[in-house]
């Protein structure tokens, strides 16, 4: 059976892990293929890497740290981050990257992501979104309702997330990772609205992400959102539950998880 | 102990590379049959559609290296998209593939999502020394829609089940193929590896032992 993946996500900056809240007042977290190859002994079944650097200096550090870490950790990578066409996905996937993870780019230009999955196959390509719940006018629809985000949740557009969801996926996208900018960073659990609204819409496996605070939470992101797999970031780097921890409270719910049989780091 | 990874400009080679130098191989990228001459065995990855694999072989002169490569009976390894080249076509684009197995490429039955992402355990059919140390059911990691439905079932080492079951390992002589990504599968996908360079030592070496890369199964 398809096991329930645990994801822990770097977030790279000028090739070092930062995390913040919100994406902002970001704190320095250590080396990405440190961390990576820890992460991956602790019984990590994948790893993301968000590159959320300046774009200038981006380009060749970001590979360099792909490069690195691909060549001492054997779980799949995923990197996303920047990635604005077909050649930069092919570098980003020759550096050692198995999937890229396509954000801004896609929403400016979504025929990317059928590019991308054309050449590359839509395996390889996951669509990020960032998702903000619209506060309903007094009168308005009782439904909630979440827009999109682009530039690290700095930048609001008209997109509707559930409807940019299906349309990602109906141009080539073999995976979805879903983030609630609302949560990100904030500990207060993810948003399994917004996750049930995505998985009930679509074939493709979703990653939740946003909010992760206790092993609980990962389980009601799969069990309540429809999720496929979880990710968080701060709650590993900062060591407040081990990945063991999360994989034991998915078992205990009865959710498949993969038993780690990595050597110690 | 010389491996041709086999380099049409698709996905990523690092992986499979340094994983076979982790287990003891020396790696060549190959991106033309000229590349293949003097290497021991041949190593095909890649991910996504088979119609356009191919005509990057093409491109680079290499389908009909390979298919004399396969036909004179030596080692073979083909990972995920690599496996499914071997057979006649895949159903995914219609497209007419290696034709060096009998079989097609179709998309998984009842699979609960698509692609199939993610790690799924591989179940044993029959012993085969490329499963040599690995427990049966072990997790290994998919990222795929499609999968070989073999005319001669027989091949089929280990099945996994995502949906309907499907083929995750099949040997026929010197041809070896996985759908999973060894390479991405942590301590069980090494030491497949490991396993199939140790089949490929043998062979080289003459030792009877590697019977199961050369003529029975």
């Amino acid at each position: 059976m398809l096991r329930r993946r645990v994801i822990p996500c770097l977030d790279v900056a000028d090739g070092r892990v930062v995390k913040g809240t919100r994406f902002v007042d970001l704190v320095d977290e250590g080396d990405p293929a440190e961390l990576a190859a820890r992460y991956a002994a602790e019984g990590a079944d994948e790893l993301v890497f968000l590159d959320i650097g300046a774009a200038h200096e981006r380009r060749s550090t970001l590979l360099d740290v792909v490069e690195r870490t691909a060549r001492r950790v054997f779980i799949p990578l995923t990197v996303g981050g920047g990635v604005r066409s077909v050649d930069e996905m092919r570098d980003v996937l020759r550096a050692g990257a198995d999937k890229v993870s396509l954000n801004t780019a896609a929403v400016a230009d979504p025929d990317l992501i059928a590019r991308c999955a054309a050449r590359f196959g839509r395996q390889a390509v996951v669509v990020a979104i960032d998702a903000r719940r619209v506060v309903a006018e007094p009168s308005g629809a009782a439904a909630p309702a979440w827009e999109v985000l682009v530039r690290g949740g700095r930048e609001t557009t008209d997109l509707d997330a559930i409807a940019w969801a299906a349309r990602a996926v109906e141009l080539g996208a073999g995976e979805l990772l879903v983030t609630s900018i609302d949560r990100d960073g904030t500990q207060t659990g993810y948003d399994t609205a917004l996750l049930r609204s995505i998985t009930s819409r679509v074939p493709v496996p979703v990653i939740a992400s946003g909010g992760a605070a206790s092993p609980a939470d990962f389980v009601t992101a799969i069990v309540e959102g429809g999720a496929d797999a979880v990710l968080a970031a701060s709650i590993f780097h900062r060591r407040i539950h081990a990945i063991a921890e999360v994989k034991a409270a998915m078992a205990a719910a009865g959710l498949p998880v993969r038993a780690s049989r990595e050597p110690a780091a | 102990m010389r491996i041709a990874v086999v380099d049409y400009g698709a996905g990523n080679l690092v992986s499979i590379g340094r994983a076979l130098e982790t287990v003891g191989a020396t790696v060549t990228l190959a991106r033309d049959g000229a590349a293949l001459v003097g290497a021991d065995a041949l190593v095909v990855p890649g991910v996504g559609a088979a119609g356009p694999a191919m005509v990057r072989l093409e491109r680079h002169g290499l389908v009909e290296p390979i298919r004399g490569w396969v036909r004179s009976g030596r080692p073979y390894l083909g990972i995920c998209l690599g496996m499914q080249l071997l057979f006649d076509g895949s159903d995914e684009d219609g497209s007419t593939t290696l034709g060096l197995l009998p079989g097609r490429s179709v998309e998984l039955r009842y699979a609960p999502t698509l692609p199939h992402i993610g790690w799924n355990q591989v179940e044993r059919r029959r012993d085969h020394p490329l499963l040599d140390g690995i427990p049966d059911g072990a997790d290994c990691y998919f990222v795929h829609s499609y999968a070989v439905a073999p005319a001669d079932r027989s091949i089929v080492v280990a099945e996994t089940a995502h949906g309907a079951r499907f083929p995750s390992v099949i040997a026929s002589d010197a041809i070896l193929g996985v759908q999973f990504h060894p390479e991405r599968s942590g301590v069980d996908g090494l030491r497949l590896l490991a396993n199939f360079v140790a089949l490929v030592s043998a062979r080289s070496a003459g030792d009877p032992a590697a019977a199961a890369l050369a003529g029975g199964r």
